[in-house]
């Protein structure tokens, strides 16, 4: 029952998993992403109170989300690493790491942007937008680490242990709305009950979420084989790999 | 002979003490540091009282922060170059029992110090005297929960040759609620306000990073080690 488990300790079998499954989610992200802009940006009715300003939330909820995600996956991955000394999920979590921080950067400046008609200001020291500013330090932090040891595999362990003390910081940006009296606004989707959109509106963003979800899986793919090859580059399957 | 766990953290303790002890220009010069730069922002900003006033609680903080970041780098580094670390790791005793008393000793000579002087500096900046028992005891909270911050920030680099300002890359962004909190505490003290609120925060903070910090620093520490 766990052999697929102990095979994703292999490179060379995660190396060729990732080069299958690359072009599956790149279509399915386009498909769903596609959807969800043509419908999110021509289709859905207006804001009653922000207008059609309201559209950005189409790329700025699902960025922010997926930066979430990048960071639990990094940390989720590294403890794995540290824990059964999975040399793959290390090469996971380094995987994850420059995505996640783009995520980040993509979510702060579509989230600026948005800001300035609806509050007034580009930037204001909100719970919420800084808690998204230490995640984006956090980020750096992990990867300038990682970088930092001349021993790939130590600086793996060190990078892994740093993601997962940083953790912390997730929840805090999940419930920053509802701890704080913030500026941002509270959770529009992710709540119990009925969520406070209309479907017309609803749809379109929940397709850019999957959407995004599936472009961080096929660009996590697409930097796992990076990763896997420059990893094993002294290993006779790689030189066959490339070959092919 | 066995030595018991207590007895080995309190053993390493007074040696670190006495080690820093040794060398006052170590122990001094975060200090000076810590005046220079509480220095630089009347002369930079605006030297009226009024307007020092709203900004001393920021800069206390800041220049707290980054002076006890300069002897983090220190922590374990001497230790470590010169083989003790190792044979402290091997002699049986717990790693994170050792990393404790380290860590103690160091919020002893460099945030105790810290929270000593820092009336000096208050006075320097115009924070009323009623401020300073809110001051005091948020700047002892803030500086311990960093210094455990540091421990972690300190294992993680400590094999590293040019790991200071990768420290203070890793140590800061965690140590920001401690910067916001500290800061508003002593600010609602300066007002007038009642600065309960944040206090609990920042004391909430240290004892969190008290529990769980000595067990990630041990753990950094044997990643950098082995």
């Amino acid at each position: 029952m766990w052999t697929w488990f102990y095979r994703l300790a292999s490179p060379p079998y995660v190396y060729r998993v990732a080069s299958a499954f690359t072009p599956w989610l790149l279509l399915t992200a386009g498909i769903a992403i596609a959807y969800g802009l043509i419908d999110g940006l021509a289709f859905a009715p207006p804001d009653y109170q922000q207008g059609d300003a309201f559209r950005i939330v189409y790329v700025h909820a699902p960025a922010a989300w997926l930066s979430l995600f990048a960071y639990t996956t990094m940390a989720v991955s590294g403890a794995i690493g540290l824990i059964w000394r999975i040399k793959m999920a290390h090469a996971l979590s380094a995987a994850a790491a420059p995505i996640g921080a783009s995520f980040t950067i993509l979510a702060l400046v579509t989230g600026s942007l948005w800001g300035r008609p609806m509050w007034g200001t580009y930037w204001a020291w909100d719970p919420r937008l800084t808690s998204e500013l230490i995640l984006l330090f956090l980020y750096f932090g992990v990867m300038s680490l990682r970088a930092a040891f001349e021993d790939p595999a130590r600086g793996d362990r060190a990078a892994a242990l740093l993601a997962i003390v940083g953790v912390v910081n997730v929840p805090i940006i999940h419930f920053s709305v509802q701890w704080w009296n913030s500026l941002h606004q509270g959770a529009t989707v992710a709540k119990f009950g009925k969520p406070a959109m209309d479907a017309s509106m609803l749809w379109p963003l929940l397709a850019m979420l999957l959407g995004f979800m599936l472009f961080f899986g096929a660009v996590l793919c697409m930097r796992l084989q990076g990763e896997v090859l420059n990893r094993e580059r002294q290993a006779s399957w790689v030189r066959e790999a490339i070959k092919a | 002979m066995s030595v018991g766990a207590l007895q080995a953290m309190s053993l390493v303790l007074r040696r670190e003490l006495c080690l820093s002890f040794r060398r006052p220009d170590q122990l001094l010069q975060p200090l000076v540091f810590f005046l220079i730069v509480t220095t630089l922002f009347p002369l930079g900003l605006s030297p009226q009282l009024s307007l020092l006033r709203q900004m001393a609680p920021g800069v206390l903080w800041v220049a707290a922060l980054l002076a006890s970041l300069l002897s983090m780098d220190g922590l374990f580094k001497g230790d470590a170059e010169d083989g003790t670390l190792e044979q402290l790791a091997l002699s049986g005793q717990s790693l994170a029992a050792i990393v404790i008393a380290k860590t103690i000793a160091h919020w002893f000579v460099s945030g105790a110090a810290l929270v000593i002087m820092s009336p000096l500096v208050a006075v320097a900046l115009g924070i009323p005297v009623t401020a300073f028992p809110t001051m005091l005891l948020s700047l002892s909270l803030g500086t311990l929960t960093l210094s455990w911050l540091g421990a972690i920030g300190a294992g993680l680099t400590v094999g590293l040759r040019r790991g200071s300002v990768l420290l203070s890359l890793i140590v800061l962004p965690l140590a920001m609620p401690l910067l916001i909190f500290g800061a508003n505490a002593t600010d609602r003290a300066i007002a007038g306000d009642s600065p309960e609120g944040a206090v609990y925060f920042l004391a909430a903070l240290c004892v969190f990073t008290s529990s769980l910090a000595p067990l990630a620093a041990t753990a950094a520490l044997r990643i950098t080690l082995e």
